[in-house]
């Protein structure tokens, strides 16, 4: 379906029968959402309470209507690297993964530091992408942790928050300084914690596997220590501070205990990290080279005990997309991160499917939470929330095929994977942009 | 039509591999089967006739990524005591800087039709990922830190000819673990074939849960020698003497150096070894490198038997062979 027959698409929508689920709201049930120029018109429970004029009705009986997922670490190709991913392909992506808001990451050539380069973003999306795409600008100039950038005027111009991506500022100062300046914004700052010195060679999480494979390893410390100074510095100044993922058993109790103390912190893990661990690398598979790396098993079941119980924030895909020119490498030599847009809902849904935690809380970790953080309108179910939505039959089985993704980068570590739960038909603002062939 | 049941007429082969990756995935038969093919082998090199025809016109490329003189001339010559047409590639990272990655290079030697790529490579994992790639039968001399196993073999190979066998054995590998492909290999083989392995040296030289590869821990050289049948060491490349691993090469030798004083804390008979090129004076004292126990250069004599075995063993499976369906 083209965009513009998209665009045109403007009668009313009543989808009905559906499991309505919004962890905002708390609710649970089989009701009916009536949708009108973009914006969620009624939720009622059972049936419609009246037809709108020639709406379209759709019978959704045993199926999931889920807020569109809100996904918070996107890399993007363009500007600069379109041969692995425009926002047209990663658009399309993300729609198909039921995903309606990207947040893109300023690690691009040129990196997003500057207003007219948010402004660029937003225009492009609009014109090229299928779903949201909010920008985060660079947390300093040229990513080079050192000078901020204008917090003021960046968000001003679109920016959702701030960030340096990939990146982690090692001088504490810096921190200090941007999380002090950005608090008279109410800008949330997002950082990567990783220690780059401990890091050092490290292309692996450090342990038995590493020593096998004869790879450098990257300890859990190099998170942990640079979280707990982060923690002690959004203490010190008062700031919105948020891991941008975490990995580690011991960084979700530095979390919690944050949390407990009633500091404005939050986290996020990548789905790849909640369904897989580190023996996944196997003989050297570089789509399994990420950053944070794959933990050992502990870690990850710490990660689903913390979305569970909510201590971790939000999911992230932390869709990134990378090419043979940059995977088909040996291990050490390759580039961290993997595609995940497709696979985010199906990935985190394997907590569901195993009992580990519930729909609510797997959607309030995928949208409810997010829009929170972002301080946006969509993330629920709701009269007079945008029309963000996605119809989901949660039992549908499918298959990964790399082949098969919309990104035009195939670095799947899923490929061949067995999920249950399949996104139907996604609505953004109301316009369908995905429709599932076989729905 | 009747049909031979070839699984009962036909003997297994002894070594059903088509690549030489690493130690990891032989099993103590066919370990013991290289071994015994590079008895034959030692045989053959000894005497004045060295020539054997089992890869008369085939080709060998050795494709080196880093530089070696002793494993490459070591595979070279093996290559040509078997009749196999021997071409040394040192590709250096020059290509790697103009852009050719790993992969693109090995698919324009394997569009030569090599029937044996000897592959060395400075990251761990990429003779893996050649070996995908290419059609021929791929050889590991030597990846990052991780396997070196024609070392490991010719190790074994030297031991089993002074010792007999490999049970009861202790083996003592010292030094640099960290960074040694040549320790992950022979603690593999080793313990495969039933030796006591010890890991003897610094911390900052010690790989992370080291002992889940089944070997005792030693930070010193006294307690780590004690008893031991094998003092194998390892070498210090001298860019990890200058603080960043160790402080200093005296500070190094002076703990870690195999002196006689720390050889005398194995056992009598013990015997010593090193993978080479050796830093005298600074995991090794010439006195032992040169010394009545050492059998370092013997432990070359054998690498191009144990090449040889090795070249043996995978022409079996080589595609094409006279006589082959």
């Amino acid at each position: 379906m083209s965009l513009s027959a998209i665009r045109a698409e403007s009668r009313p929508l009543v989808i009905t029968g559906a499991r309505i689920v919004d962890p905002k709201s708390g609710l649970d049930a089989v009701g009916s959402v009536v949708v009108a120029d973009g914006l969620i018109r009624d939720v009622a429970r059972g049936a419609a309470p009246g037809l709108p004029d020639g709406a379209t009705v759709i019978e959704a009986r045993g199926k999931a209507l889920l807020p569109g997922l809100i996904d918070m670490r996107v890399f993007v190709g363009e500007p600069g690297a379109e041969h692995r991913e425009t926002f047209a392909s990663a658009g399309q992506a993300a729609a198909a993964g039921g995903v309606t808001t990207i947040v893109t990451m300023p690690d691009t050539d040129p990196v997003i530091d500057d207003v007219a380069l948010v402004d660029f973003i937003a225009r492009r999306a609009r014109d090229t992408a299928a779903v949201n795409v909010l920008p985060m600008a660079a947390l300093t100039k040229g990513l080079k942790g050192r000078e901020m950038t204008e917090f003021g005027l960046l968000g001003a111009a679109g920016a959702v928050g701030f960030t340096d991506g990939r990146h982690s500022i090692t001088n504490a100062l810096v921190l200090r300084r941007a999380l002090t300046y950005a608090r008279d914004f109410g800008a949330l700052i997002m950082h990567h914690p990783s220690d780059p010195d401990l890091v050092g060679s490290g292309v692996m999480n450090e342990g038995e596997t590493a020593t096998r494979l004869g790879l450098p390893g990257i300890p859990r410390e190099a998170e942990i220590i640079m979280l707990e100074r982060d923690i002690r510095i959004a203490a010190l100044t008062g700031g919105r501070y948020h891991a941008a993922q975490i990995s580690c058993a011991a960084s979700l109790d530095v979390i919690r205990r944050a949390k407990k103390r009633g500091l404005a912190v939050s986290c996020g893990v990548s789905a790849t990290h909640l369904a897989l661990n580190e023996r996944d690398v196997g003989p050297y598979r570089t789509f399994y080279r990420l950053s944070p790396p794959l933990r050992d098993e502990d870690d990850r079941l710490a990660m689903i005990e913390g979305i569970a119980d909510g201590s971790i924030d939000v999911i992230v895909s932390s869709h990134d997309p990378q090419d043979v020119d940059t995977k088909r490498h040996p291990f050490a030599e390759a580039a961290d991160g993997a595609v995940g847009l497709e696979t985010l809902l199906a990935a985190a849904l394997r907590l569901v499917h195993n009992g580990e935690a519930s729909l609510a809380s797997v959607v309030r970790a995928l949208s409810t939470r997010p829009a929170e953080l972002l301080g946006l309108p969509s993330g629920r179910i709701a009269a007079g929330a945008p029309a963000d939505l996605i119809l989901v039959d949660l039992e549908r089985p499918w298959i990964c095929e790399a082949e098969k993704l919309h990104s035009r980068s195939k670095n799947t570590p899923f490929e061949g994977a067995r999920f249950e739960g399949r996104v139907l038909m996604t609505l953004v603002g109301g316009r369908t942009v995905y429709k599932d062939s076989e729905a | 039509m009747t049909r031979e049941n070839p699984t009962l007429t036909a003997r297994p082969p002894a070594f059903a591999h088509r690549h030489l990756l690493g130690i990891e995935g032989l099993t103590p038969p066919e370990i013991l089967t290289l071994l015994d093919l590079a008895e034959e082998a030692v045989d053959i090199s000894r005497q004045v006739e060295k020539k054997k025809a089992v890869l008369r016109g085939r080709t060998q490329i050795n494709l080196f990524f880093e530089a070696s003189t002793r494993t490459q001339s070591s595979f070279e010559l093996a290559g040509k005591r078997l009749g196999a047409d021997v071409m040394n590639m040192s590709v250096g990272s020059s290509s790697v800087k103009k852009g050719e990655t790993l992969i693109d290079t090995a698919m324009t030697l394997n569009a030569m039709n090599p029937d044996i790529l000897v592959v060395r490579h400075h990251a761990a994992g990429a003779v893996h990922l050649l070996a995908q790639k290419v059609g021929c039968s791929v050889i590991n001399a030597g990846d990052g830190a991780h396997e070196h196993p024609t070392q490991a073999l010719l190790d074994a190979l030297t031991i089993r000819r002074h010792k007999g066998g490999f049970g009861e054995l202790v083996v003592a590998i010292c030094g640099d673990i960290l960074h040694s492909r040549v320790a992950r290999s022979n603690i593999l083989l080793l313990n495969a074939l039933g030796a006591q392995v010890r890991c003897v040296g610094p911390s900052t030289l010690l790989p992370k849960a080291l002992d889940r590869l089944g070997v005792e821990i030693f930070t010193d050289m006294k307690s780590g020698l004690r008893d031991a049948d094998i003092v194998m060491m390892l070498r210090l490349q001298r860019e990890r003497m200058d603080g960043s691993f160790v402080p200093s090469v005296r500070e190094y030798f002076h703990f870690f150096g195999l002196d006689q004083e720390k050889l005398a804390f194995a056992k009598p008979d013990a015997l010593v070894m090193h993978p080479g090129p050796m830093n005298r004076g600074v995991e090794i004292d010439s006195a032992v490198a040169d010394g009545a126990q050492s059998l370092i250069r013997e432990q070359v004599e054998m690498g191009v038997a144990v090449r040889m075995a090795v070249l043996e063993a995978l022409s079996a499976h080589l595609p094409n062979r006279p006589g082959a369906a």
